[in-house]
């Protein structure tokens, strides 16, 4: 139901909001890497780029630019100034800024806009995005829409803005499901949770009755699928986020865990409880076919695919400690990629670009979050401590979600930091929160 | 500090029979250990041989293991030497075997190793005459930790596998 009124949203590249002379530099496809005003990458001359999101327009207008000036506080590349610096009041969005006054306080770019209810009662959204240095609208959009999903047109704006800058996919227009934890440690109630990636819209979908961890997003439907604790063995399921109906993956003589859907949402690889051993399986959700990916006498678990599925990262206790390993879609071949001294590795998770693997690193009694290629090469701990555990990648994968224990009888609170290391944010939850899984882009 | 915990999961069972059904508590109080449990409170020795007490208390219903192992220490196998013993001179109980992990694990990974524990209690008692039948396992990886602080003398307490005694088996 969800999806379908967001899909009522309509996007126009307004003739009245693209000034002349830009509108030709925007057409083309392919012009966008070109015309990007930042290089994001390592070794370039990296500095976030001063941006500054003026009050929108309108009643709803100030809520709505002030979620897309969270979002930038955010994204580590944009760097949201403060409005007490602005040098002038916004009266009029559709007029270009005095550029000379936003430079004295080196804004590179100047966002206004305006809110509006429409005839029929919809809201509408339109956004201009000014560059300081030419004094000329880089990019500007209107979207109309139900009034209840301003927040949604709040991250759409914010993407467009983050896409235009960076000529990086956007990643605000997402959510990420999670478990929500209250009580006591040894008694601790987990609730299957989803909310926006900046922590507004929460939602529960449990009730806390059953205990449930794990949850993963499908990349192309509303399911989750997730490990719960029922009657019998604890075991994998998958629950449609809208319909709220759910349905258990298989009848397997043992516990089924550590889910995750395959890149076309077809299948699910999860590991598979035998004896004291554990194995990767994957099942077709379609045919219902159960195939046996690995066959050893320890602990096989974490699976995830490469996004073009020829590929499978996991780890294994197979050689002694838990380490990562890299096989081919149907299975075979596993290659151990982690080597770092004196350290284990798990929850591997491939990132939807394929250029880089996210994982947990367990070492001197701290565990780390990290990245490395996919041939093992080029480790980057992104943050360390006493216990960070479980990354997730954001749909443009330049930022990875995971969770932090701080030990003792507090709980678990969720982390957001892009992928360089550069900075890292909490996200904010109602209470304790583990076991973050990041969405699909929405739009 | 274990055995406080299990004597509260055990005091909150009675009251939870005593304020509730007459019926459902007192019907099979041989089959159900938990109804005979109302003399904790008098020390180990009182508990009666046979019932859930006993078996916590003069039995012992957990053995421990080392950081991310799943070998049974030489205590361990005398934990579970006496459990066998227990079992056979008891032979209407089924039980479950928890097996847990330790907070400093990830989680996935935790829930196997929970379940090799308990596979590995199990197999000892298999071995040691309780029927396969009697037998189920069942792994809780890092969820339920018995002990919460910031140490490692508290970790070990969650390292664990706990039989647990069921109802007859059918």
């Amino acid at each position: 139901m969800t999806d379908q009124k967001f899909s009522a949203i309509t996007r126009r590249h307004a003739t009245g909001l693209l000034s002349a002379g830009f509108a030709g530099a925007l057409a083309p496809q392919g012009a966008w890497a070109q015309s990007r005003f930042l290089d994001i990458r390592p070794g370039s001359s990296f500095r976030p780029i001063p941006i500054a999101v003026t009050n929108f327009a309108g009643d709803q207008g100030p809520a709505l630019s002030g979620i897309v000036t969270n979002n930038f506080a955010r994204s580590v590349f944009l760097q949201p100034l403060e409005p007490r610096s602005f040098p002038q009041q916004i009266t009029n969005p559709d007029v270009a800024p005095q550029m000379d006054a936003w430079r004295t306080i080196n804004a590179q770019f100047v966002v206004t806009g305006r809110v509006t209810r429409a005839p029929d009662g919809r809201l509408q959204t339109q956004f201009r995005l000014w560059d300081v240095a030419t004094g000329q609208q880089a990019t500007g959009q209107q979207y109309v829409t139900d009034p209840n999903n301003a927040r949604r047109v709040a991250h759409i704006v914010s993407d467009a803005i983050f896409s235009r800058i960076t000529g990086e996919k956007g990643f605000f227009d997402s959510r990420v499901v999670f478990i929500d934890e209250s009580g006591p440690k040894e008694r601790r109630v987990k609730r299957l949770t989803i909310m926006d990636q900046d922590g507004g819209n929460v939602r529960y979908l449990s009730r806390g009755d059953e205990l449930v961890v794990t949850p993963r997003f499908s990349p192309s439907s509303q399911d989750v699928a997730y490990m719960a604790f029922g009657q019998g063995d604890p075991r994998v399921f998958i629950l449609n986020i809208e319909t709220g109906q759910r349905e258990a993956v298989g009848n397997f003589p043992g516990m089924t865990f550590a889910p995750r859907f395959s890149p076309d949402g077809q299948r699910i690889i999860m590991s598979l409880s035998q004896g004291s051993a554990s194995n990767l399986f994957v099942m077709d959700l379609r045919s219902r076919a159960t195939t046996r990916l690995t066959d050893t006498a320890g602990i096989d678990t974490s699976p995830s695919f490469s996004p073009d599925g020829s590929q499978i990262v996991f780890e294994s206790d197979r050689g002694g400690t838990q380490q990562i390993y890299v096989m081919g879609g149907n299975g075979g071949g596993a290659k151990r990629i982690s080597y770092g001294e004196g350290a284990r590795y798990s929850t591997p998770v491939w990132s939807p670009k394929g250029d880089l693997i996210a994982f947990t690193r367990q070492k001197s009694g701290g565990f780390a979050i990290g990245v490395m290629r996919p041939d093992g090469s080029g480790e980057r701990i992104i943050t360390e401590g006493f216990h960070n555990e479980g990354p997730t990648w954001a749909p443009n994968g330049l930022y990875v979600m995971f969770f932090r224990e701080p030990g003792g009888s507090a709980g678990p609170r969720i982390f957001m930091a892009d992928v360089f290391g550069r900075g890292e944010f909490q996200v904010n939850t109602p209470t304790f929160g583990s076991d973050p899984a990041w969405g699909p882009l929405l739009s | 500090m274990v055995f406080s915990f299990d004597a509260r999961a055990l005091k909150i069972a009675v009251a939870l029979c005593a304020a509730l059904a007459v019926s459902a508590c007192s019907k099979n109080p041989n089959e159900d250990g938990a109804a005979g449990a109302g003399g904790l409170g008098m020390g180990a020795g009182a508990a009666t041989p046979g019932s859930q007490q006993d078996f916590v208390v003069n039995v012992g219903d957990r053995v421990f293991f080392e950081s991310d192992s799943s070998e049974l220490t030489s205590v361990a196998q005398a934990t579970l030497d006496k459990q066998a013993r227990w079992l056979s001179q008891y032979p209407r109980y089924t039980i479950t075997v928890e097996g847990h992990a330790d907070e400093r694990g990830t989680r996935e990974y935790n829930f196997a190793l929970g379940q090799r524990r308990a596979e590995a209690a199990k197999n000892y008692l298999a071995a040691r005459g309780v029927p396969a039948s009697r037998m189920r396992t069942i792994s809780f990886g890092k969820e339920r930790p018995v002990a919460v602080c910031n140490d490692i003398s508290c970790w070990s307490q969650n390292r664990r596998a706990v039989t647990v005694l069921g109802g007859p088996s059918s």
